[in-house]
C-alpha cells in the first residue's frame, strides 16, 4: 500500500515538474510586414526587403533569446482593401506586435483607423504623405515625407538666386504634395513660379512637357517623378532635349535620380542639382560601411537607393523598441519609446522620430550629380541639418 | 409605373397572379438542391473560419461583382474590359455618403445602385450599338476617364491617398461593423443572397431568355421585332447597379475607397474570375471569384513575387484543357458519368 | 505668329516618332486580328521579348545594335511561330472570351519571366553614337535618336503597303481577311498564311520593342502598360488593314503630342475622348470593314 502511495506520488511529483517548464523559454516578437513585393511598386520594394533582410542578418545577434519573427505579405500594389484584410488577418490570426513595411499611402491609410483600434504599433517604412501620421496616435513614420524634401529646396533654389522657376510633377497626390512644398519654400524666399504642369501617371513620353518648358525659357526647372523607371525617363529626356545647354537649369526631388536607376541614365548631363536625404556616394564611416556590406551581400554591382534607408532604419527602430522591452511588446510603451528615438549611425546620417508628430527628422543633402569613377553619383555639397516635416506648422490640427 | 412595368414583363399576367415572389422562384425553374451548396459553404465557413472573415467577405463582394457581369456577360453577350467603373462608381457613391454624415448603411447601398445604374444607362444607350473589339475599346474609354477623372478631383474623392474617415452606423440600428468582420460577413452574405434570388427570376425570366436569344443569334432577333437595343441597355443598367452594390458593400466592409476600384485593373480581375468559373451559367461566379481569390492568396503567401506566373499558367491551362471554365469542366465530367 | 511655327515644328517631330513606333508594334497586331479573327492581348509581350533580346546580345555578347537587333528580331518570330503552331492554334475556333483570357494568361507568365530573368528595373540600351547627336532643321535641333526612328518607320510602312497592295502574297492576305473560307476554297493555304503572317507581325512588333527601347522603356510590366495604345491604334484603325493603323497611329501620336504640349491639365483624358468620339463616329475603323 505505501509502495503504490510513494509510486503514486513520485508519479505525481514527476509529472508536476514536465508541466512546470521554466520560464527562460526564448520571446518570439511577431512582425507583419506588408509591401509590394509584386505589381507596381515592386522594383523599389525589392530594395527594401533587401535592406531588411540585410539588417536582420547584421543585428540579428544582438537581440539575444528574443526571436523576432517577420512575416511578409504582398498587397501587390496601391490596393488599399487587400492592405486591411491582410493587417486584419495579421492582427487577428497570426496575432502580430507590431506592423511595418507600406509602400503605398492608401494602403496605410486604410489601415490606420484598424491600427487604432486595435492598438498596433505601426512603423511606416516608405509611404511620404504629411497627412498620415495624424491619422493614429500608434503610427510612426522612418523614411520622409514630400514637404520635409521639396521645401527646403525651394528655398535653397531661391537662395542661389534663381528667380523664375517652372515645376513638374507627375498628377497624383504626392505629386500634388510636391509641387505645393517647392512652390512654398521657392515664393516664401523671393522667387517666382513662372508655370506649373500635371503630367499624367500613364506617360509613356515626357517629351511634349519639357519640350514646352524648354520653349518657355524658366530659369530653373523643379521635377517630381515616383521613381524608378519614370526618373530615368524623365532624366533621359531632360538631357536628349538638351535643356540644360538650354539654360534650363535642373533643381529635382531626390526621387528623381534614385541611386540604382543611375547607371541607366546614360550621360546626363552633369550639374543638376537634387534634394534628398539619402545618397549611396555620401561620404560618412557609417555609410562606406553600410554600401559594402550591402555589395559584398547583394553582388559588386548592387546599389542601395533611399528605399532601402526607409526600411533599415525602422528596422532599427523596431529593434530598439524590441530590446527595451525585453520582447514583451506593450503599445503604449512602445509608442514612448519611438518618439524621440534617435539613430545616430544611419548611413544617411543622423535620424529621429519626433516626439510630437511621431514623424521623421533628418538631414537634407543638396546633391549634385557628379561623374565619380566614371560613375553617375549624387555628390553631397550641402547640408540642411535635423529638418523637420513643415507640413503640420501650415496645417494645424483642427 | 416603371415598377409595374417591369413586373410586368418579369411576372407575366398569364401566371397565376396571386403567386408569391418565392413561389414563383421555385416554380419558374425549379430549385435544384445543388443550388443551395453555395450558402451552405457561406455558412460552415462562418462557423469553421472565424479568423478568416475578412477574406469570406470580399469573396462574397466579388461573387457579387462576377455576378453582375455575368448578366451581360454570359447572357447578353457583351465582353467588357470597364465593368470596374460601375463598382467604383457605386464605391464612391456610399463611401461619400458616409463621410458627409450619412452613416446608415442600408440606404447608402440604394443609392450607390441607383447611381451605377443611371450610369449604365447613359453609358450603355450611347455604346452598345457597337460590338466586338468596337465595344471593348469603349467600355474600356468610359473606366479610364472615370478612373482619371476620380484622381483629378482629389479634395472630393481622395484621389491617389484615397477617401478616409468612412464611419458607419450599426447596421440596423444593432450589430456594430466590428474588427473580426463578422456583421460585415453576414451583412454581405445577405446582400449577395438577395441579388442571387433576383438574378435566378430574372435570366430565367422571358427577359432573361432574350437576352439569351439576342447572344445567340442577334439578326433573329430584330426579324422577330424584339426591341434588342432596349433590351441590351436594359441589362446592362441592371448589371450596373448590381455592381454599385458591390462596390459599396466594399466601401463600407473596409471603410475605405482607393482609386483602384474604378481601374482597368480591377476589370481584368472580375473579367478572369468570372471567366475561370464559366460564363453564363449563373454560379460560374461562384465559383471562379473564390478559387482566384483564394489562390492569389496562397500563392503570393508562398512566393510573393512570382503568383503571376502561376496564375497565368492556370488560366492558359483552363482555356486549352477546360473549355467553359471550371463549370464547363464539370459539365463535361457528368456527361461522361451519365454515358 | 511665327514663334508657334517652331513649337508646331517640334510637336510634329515628336509626335511623328511617337506615332511610329506605335504603327510598327501595332500593325502586326492589326494584321492577325483581322486576318485570324484572333484578339491577342499578349501582341506587347513580343515587343517586350524584342527589346529584352536586343539589350541581351548587346550587353553580355558585345554585339553592336543593328546585328543585335536583327537577331533579336528573328528569334522572336521563330518563337511566335512554335508558339502559333502548339498553342494558338487550338483556340482559333474558341469565344473572344476564352482567347482574351488565355493571352492575359500569356501576359501574367510573360512578366513573370521578364522579371525573374532581367530583374524587375527597366533595361538600359546603349544606343551608337551616332544616335546620340541632335540635328539642326528649321534652325531647332532635333535628337538624331528620333528622326531615325521616324525614317525606319515610314520605309516599313511603305514596305508593308508595298508588299500587301503590290504583290501577290499580299493579294492573298487580302483575300484571306475579307472572306477565310472563299480563299481557302481558291487553294489558298490559309494556315501557311496564319502561320506566316503571325510571325511577319511578332517580328515587326519585336523591332518596334528593340528601336523605341528608349521613348517606351522596357521592363517586366511592357505588355500591361502599352496594352491599351496598341488596342485603341487598331481599333481606330480598323482591323485586318495595313494602311489604318498607320493613320491611326499619326493621328493619336500627333495629337497626343499637341495635346500634353498645349493643353497640359487634360492630359490623359485626351487620348480616351478622342477614342471614345472616333469609335462612335466610325465603329469599324477609319478603314476596316463594318
Amino acid at each position: 500500500m505505501r509502495r503504490i502511495g510513494s509510486f503514486l506520488g513520485t508519479l505525481t511529483v514527476a509529472a508536476s515538474m514536465l508541466a512546470w517548464t521554466p520560464s527562460h523559454a526564448a520571446q518570439t516578437v511577431k512582425v507583419g510586414v506588408i509591401l509590394s513585393f509584386s505589381g507596381q511598386g515592386a522594383a523599389s520594394v525589392e530594395q527594401m526587403d533587401r535592406a531588411i533582410r540585410l539588417y536582420m542578418k547584421t543585428h540579428e545577434k544582438e537581440l539575444g533569446d528574443i526571436k523576432l519573427e517577420l512575416i511578409r505579405r504582398d498587397d501587390t500594389g496601391p490596393n488599399p482593401d487587400l492592405a486591411r484584410r491582410l493587417a486584419q488577418e495579421l492582427i487577428t490570426r497570426e496575432k502580430v506586435d507590431l506592423l511595418t513595411g507600406f509602400f503605398f499611402t492608401p494602403n496605410i491609410n486604410a489601415v490606420a483607423p484598424l491600427a487604432n483600434e486595435a492598438k498596433i504599433p505601426v512603423v511606416i517604412m516608405n509611404a511620404a504623405t504629411s497627412s498620415t501620421v495624424r491619422l493614429s496616435p500608434y503610427l510612426a513614420r522612418t523614411s520622409l515625407t514630400q514637404w520635409q524634401q521639396s521645401y527646403p529646396l525651394g528655398q535653397w533654389a531661391a537662395k542661389q538666386g534663381i528667380q523664375r522657376a517652372y515645376t513638374a510633377v507627375t498628377d497624383y497626390a504626392p505629386g500634388h504634395d510636391a509641387e505645393q512644398a517647392f512652390s512654398r519654400g521657392f515664393t516664401e524666399a523671393g522667387g517666382k513660379i513662372v508655370g506649373s504642369v500635371r503630367m499624367p501617371l500613364k506617360t509613356p513620353d515626357f517629351t511634349p512637357f519639357l519640350q514646352r518648358i524648354k520653349d518657355e525659357k524658366p530659369e530653373a526647372l523643379f521635377i517630381f517623378v515616383p521613381g524608378a523607371k519614370d526618373a530615368t525617363a524623365v532624366m533621359k529626356v531632360y538631357s536628349e532635349l538638351g535643356l540644360a545647354a538650354a539654360g534650363v537649369r535642373l533643381v529635382a526631388a531626390g526621387d528623381c535620380v534614385p541611386d540604382d536607376e543611375l547607371p541607366n541614365m546614360g550621360d546626363v548631363p552633369t550639374n543638376v542639382i537634387t534634394m534628398g536625404f539619402y545618397s549611396s556616394a555620401g561620404k560618412r564611416p557609417q555609410n562606406e560601411a553600410f554600401v559594402a556590406s550591402w555589395k559584398s551581400e547583394y553582388g559588386k554591382d548592387a546599389v542601395p537607393s533611399p528605399f532601402a534607408l526607409g526600411a533599415w532604419d525602422g528596422m532599427a527602430a523596431i529593434f530598439h523598441v524590441v530590446k527595451q522591452q525585453n520582447g514583451k511588446i506593450d503599445p503604449e510603451r512602445t509608442m514612448q519609446l519611438l518618439k524621440g528615438w534617435r539613430n545616430d549611425d544611419s548611413p544617411r546620417g543622423p535620424v529621429m522620430i519626433d516626439p510630437e508628430t511621431r514623424d521623421v527628422v533628418q538631414n537634407m543633402y543638396v546633391r549634385r550629380l557628379e561623374r565619380v569613377d566614371g560613375k553617375l553619383a549624387n555628390v553631397e555639397i550641402e547640408t540642411i541639418p535635423m529638418v523637420k516635416d513643415p507640413w503640420p506648422q501650415f496645417n494645424p490640427p483642427k | 409605373m416603371l415598377g409595374s412595368f417591369a413586373l410586368r414583363r418579369l411576372f407575366p399576367p398569364s401566371r397565376a397572379p396571386t403567386t408569391s415572389p418565392v413561389e414563383y422562384m421555385v416554380r419558374s425553374h425549379r430549385l435544384r438542391w445543388p443550388e443551395l451548396l453555395p450558402w451552405v459553404v457561406v455558412i460552415a465557413c462562418y462557423q469553421g473560419f472565424p479568423s478568416y472573415l475578412a477574406l469570406g467577405s470580399q469573396v462574397m463582394i466579388m461573387v457579387l461583382f462576377a455576378l453582375s457581369l455575368d448578366l451581360i456577360m454570359g447572357y447578353a453577350g457583351i465582353v467588357t474590359l470597364g465593368h470596374a467603373a460601375f463598382f467604383g462608381v457605386g464605391a464612391y457613391s456610399a463611401g461619400l455618403l458616409a463621410v458627409h454624415g450619412w452613416g446608415e448603411p442600408i440606404s447608402a447601398l440604394a443609392v450607390a445602385a441607383v447611381v451605377a445604374g443611371l450610369l449604365g444607362i447613359v453609358t450603355g444607350a450611347v455604346i452598345l450599338r457597337t460590338h466586338g473589339l468596337t465595344l471593348l475599346m469603349l467600355t474600356l474609354a468610359v473606366v479610364s476617364m472615370l478612373s482619371e477623372a476620380a484622381n483629378k478631383a482629389g479634395s472630393i474623392t481622395g484621389g491617389a491617398d484615397g477617401l478616409q474617415g468612412i464611419t458607419l452606423s450599426p447596421l440596423l440600428g444593432l450589430f456594430r461593423f466590428d474588427m473580426f468582420g463578422r456583421t460585415a460577413y453576414i451583412y454581405c452574405a445577405v446582400v449577395l443572397l438577395l441579388a442571387w434570388a433576383f438574378m435566378r427570376v430574372l435570366v430565367h425570366s422571358p427577359f432573361g431568355r432574350s437576352l439569351t436569344g439576342v447572344r445567340e443569334n442577334l439578326p433573329r432577333m430584330h426579324a422577330i421585332g424584339a426591341p434588342v437595343h432596349r433590351r441590351l441597355v436594359t441589362a446592362y443598367a441592371i448589371s450596373a447597379a448590381l455592381a454599385g452594390v458591390a462596390g459599396a458593400l466594399q466601401a463600407q466592409t473596409t471603410q475605405f475607397v482607393g482609386l483602384n476600384v474604378i481601374s482597368f485593373d480591377l476589370s481584368g480581375a472580375v473579367l478572369i474570375m468570372l471567366i475561370l468559373g464559366g460564363v453564363g451559367r449563373l454560379y460560374g461566379a461562384f465559383i471562379g471569384a473564390p478559387i482566384y481569390l483564394i489562390a492569389q492568396d496562397m500563392l503570393s503567401r508562398l512566393d510573393p513575387v512570382y503568383w503571376f506566373f502561376w496564375v497565368g499558367l492556370l488560366l492558359v491551362v483552363v482555356v486549352l484543357f477546360a473549355r467553359g471554365g471550371i463549370l464547363g469542366l464539370f459539365d463535361a465530367l457528368r456527361r461522361r458519368i451519365v454515358r | 505668329m511665327d514663334q508657334y511655327v517652331p513649337a508646331a515644328v517640334s510637336i510634329l517631330f515628336h509626335g511623328l516618332a511617337y506615332a511610329m513606333i506605335l504603327y510598327v508594334i501595332s500593325v502586326g497586331l492589326s494584321v492577325t486580328m483581322g486576318l485570324m479573327g484572333f484578339a491577342n492581348l499578349a501582341h506587347g509581350v513580343f515587343a517586350m521579348a524584342g527589346g529584352y533580346l536586343t539589350v541581351s546580345f548587346m550587353n553580355p555578347l558585345g554585339l553592336d545594335f543593328v546585328s543585335a537587333l536583327v537577331v533579336a528580331v528573328l528569334a522572336v518570330a521563330a518563337i511566335s511561330v512554335v508558339l502559333e503552331r502548339f498553342l494558338y492554334v487550338r483556340l482559333y475556333e474558341a469565344s473572344e472570351i476564352e482567347q482574351v483570357l488565355f493571352t492575359i494568361g500569356l501576359i501574367f507568365m510573360a512578366i513573370a519571366v521578364a522579371k525573374f530573368i532581367w530583374g524587375p528595373l527597366p533595361q538600359h540600351l546603349p544606343l551608337p553614337g551616332v544616335l546620340h547627336s541632335q540635328i539642326e532643321m528649321m534652325g531647332r535641333s532635333f535628337p538624331t535618336y528620333r528622326a531615325f526612328i521616324i525614317v525606319i518607320g515610314m520605309l516599313i510602312a511603305f514596305g508593308l503597303w508595298a508588299g500587301i497592295e503590290r504583290t501577290s502574297f499580299g493579294a492573298r492576305i487580302r483575300a484571306s481577311v475579307d472572306n477565310r473560307r472563299m480563299a481557302r476554297s481558291v487553294g489558298i493555304d490559309t494556315d501557311r498564311l496564319f502561320t506566316f503572317t503571325f510571325a511577319l507581325g511578332s517580328g515587326l512588333a519585336a523591332f518596334g520593342g528593340g528601336v523605341g527601347a528608349e521613348i517606351m522603356a522596357i521592363h517586366p510590366g511592357y505588355p500591361v502598360e502599352h496594352l491599351v495604345y496598341f488596342l485603341i491604334v487598331v481599333a481606330v484603325g480598323g482591323m485586318g488593314s495595313v494602311r489604318g493603323p498607320f493613320v491611326a497611329a499619326l493621328l493619336l501620336g500627333v495629337s497626343d503630342t499637341a495635346c500634353k504640349y498645349l493643353l497640359p491639365e487634360l492630359g490623359a483624358f485626351f487620348i480616351y475622348v478622342a477614342l471614345f468620339a472616333a469609335l462612335l463616329w466610325r465603329p469599324a475603323g477609319l478603314f476596316g470593314r463594318a
